[in-house]
């Protein structure tokens, strides 16, 4: 076939029809709290490693609501567990923990 | 001699209201256009934020009415404005003299076939918060069957210039939230999703009712307006709105829809308002004489307001609104003697 340079570029919609809850079942069983989130985003705003590279607690766990296991990830790529988002999270969730069981749980492939 | 008070709408503001100007001597009529005592807290199941019994609330109101001049099925034909009371001519042919009348006309619900993007009316699945009630009292809907996943839509009919409403009803959010957890309970494996712009849970309980929704229910929030729904051919429904959070389009299919219309100033109360020349704010709504020190009373002497009649308000405000309004016009009595 001859090659015309064109090609479809992949939709970046959200389909929630198509997200798989296996893995956000599992972090909520283990992680409970997680659901509670507001996203007020006072993680984001204090974390140590944001200033530099795109690190977000809520944006994670946005992702993972939206299926984007790897966005996810991603997104906790730079965190040092340094624990500073969980000394503000409003609601009281334990994102230090909840970080390395998102690492663990969809780390696994 | 006992002075009259007329009382024009029987909701909730009236009920109240007739009770306490009758425990401070004066002679209550009240008056109600529909069949039944009781606006629109008859129409709803539960309340929020603790869930309380809405039949439970309203016995209690119909209790401290016994005794008190009530007619039902029955609306104002005219009145004539006097030195310091009002004739009002019933459509039942009695006319009164009352030396004080409060207006606790209500509100309207929106009426969702307006927003016809949603398809209310048009789709087999959609509903509104007040169909909803009506499902719990009687648990017949054909609407409703056995939904796998289901959306609610926030401010219908509310903040949205282009319906005429910019203002919000302030009921409804604490209406969806308390919805989403109670359809939860009865469908459990259903995922139920909420669309919101603002989350404005403002009274005691309320951030506790949304907390709840999250950590018992797994109620998901969707920051976004729905911005259009259409039906596949199985009659499900086909979502669109943006996940602005993350900034992106979002689409979703669900089984049902329940749309949170919003209140209306009340069409027969506003009509009340043109007989005796009263003025209303741009939302429609009754104007008080000052919106702190004033809120019971209408420019006009004599005349004064409960509940939402002036404006969006959850039940105990309104219902504090008409104890307030019984003693103003108690006072307002007393100085005319
Ligand atoms: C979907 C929804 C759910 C809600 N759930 C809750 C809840 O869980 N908890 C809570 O605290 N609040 C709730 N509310 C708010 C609550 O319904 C109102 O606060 C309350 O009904 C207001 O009472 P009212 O007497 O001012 O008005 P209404 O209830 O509207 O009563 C007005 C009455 O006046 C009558 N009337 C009007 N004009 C005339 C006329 N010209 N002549 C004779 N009669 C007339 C009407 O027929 C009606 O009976 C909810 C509201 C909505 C929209
Ligand atoms: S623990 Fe990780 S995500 Fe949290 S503030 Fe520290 S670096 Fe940021
Ligand atoms: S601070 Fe807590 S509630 Fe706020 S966005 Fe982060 S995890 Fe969510
Ligand atoms: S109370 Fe909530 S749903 Fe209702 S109009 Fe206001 S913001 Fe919208």
């Amino acid at each position: 076939m001859i090659d015309f340079g064109f090609k479809l570029s992949p939709s970046s919609r959200i389909d929630l029809d198509k997200v798989d809850r296996t893995l956000l079942k599992r972090i909520a069983d283990m992680e409970p709290d997680f659901k509670k989130c507001m996203a007020c985003g006072s993680c984001s705003a204090t974390c140590s490693a944001g200033a530099y590279k795109a690190t977000s607690m809520r944006r994670a766990i946005l992702a993972l609501q939206n299926g984007l296991t790897n966005k996810a990830l991603e997104e906790l790529e730079s965190c040092m567990l340094c624990g500073k988002c969980t000394l503000v999270c409003p609601r009281g969730i334990n994102t230090r923990h909840l970080i390395l069981s998102i690492q663990k749980i969809c780390g696994e492939k | 001699m006992k002075k009259n008070v007329l009382i024009i709408g029987g909701g909730p503001a009236g009920m109240e209201a007739a009770h306490q100007i009758n425990k401070l001597g004066h002679n209550v009529i009240l008056i109600e256009k529909e069949h039944d005592l009781g606006g629109h807290l008859a129409k709803w199941d539960r309340l929020f934020p603790t869930g309380r019994n809405a039949r439970e609330v309203l016995d209690t109101l119909k209790e401290n009415m016994k005794g008190i001049n009530c007619f039902t099925d029955t609306e104002v034909k005219s009145i004539n404005i006097l030195k310091e009371s009002y004739n009002v001519i019933l459509s039942n042919g009695i006319t009164i003299l009352a030396d004080a009348v409060l207006i606790s006309s209500g509100f309207d619900l929106f009426d969702a076939h307006k927003k016809e993007e949603y398809g209310y009316g048009i789709y087999d699945h959609v509903i509104t918060n007040a169909d909803l009630e009506k499902y719990y009292k009687t648990h017949n809907d054909e609407r409703i069957k056995n939904p796998k996943r289901i959306g609610f839509v926030h401010c219908v009919g509310s903040r949205d210039e282009k319906v005429g409403n910019i203002a919000c009803s302030k009921v409804c959010c604490a209406t969806a939230v308390k919805q989403a957890c109670e359809i939860k309970e009865e469908f459990k494996d259903a995922e139920v999703i909420c669309f919101y712009m603002d989350l404005r849970m403002f009274g005691r309980g309320y951030e506790d009712l949304y907390l709840k929704a999250q950590k018992e229910y797994g109620i998901r929030f969707i920051r976004g307006r729905v911005s259009e729904v259409s039906e596949n051919i199985d009659k499900s429904l086909q979502i669109k709105a943006e996940d602005t959070l993350s900034s992106k389009p979002m689409k979703v299919s669900l089984d049902l829809l329940v749309l949170m219309a919003g209140m209306r100033p009340s069409k027969s109360g506003n009509d009340i308002g043109k007989m005796l020349e009263l003025s209303t704010m741009e939302d429609g709504f009754f104007n008080t004489k000052d919106d702190f020190n004033n809120l019971q009373q209408s420019k006009r002497p004599g005349v004064f307001y409960a509940g939402v009649a002036t404006g969006p308000k959850t039940l105990p405000e309104t219902l504090n609104e008409a104890r307030s309004a019984a003693l103003e016009i108690h006072n307002y009595l007393a100085e005319t003697l």
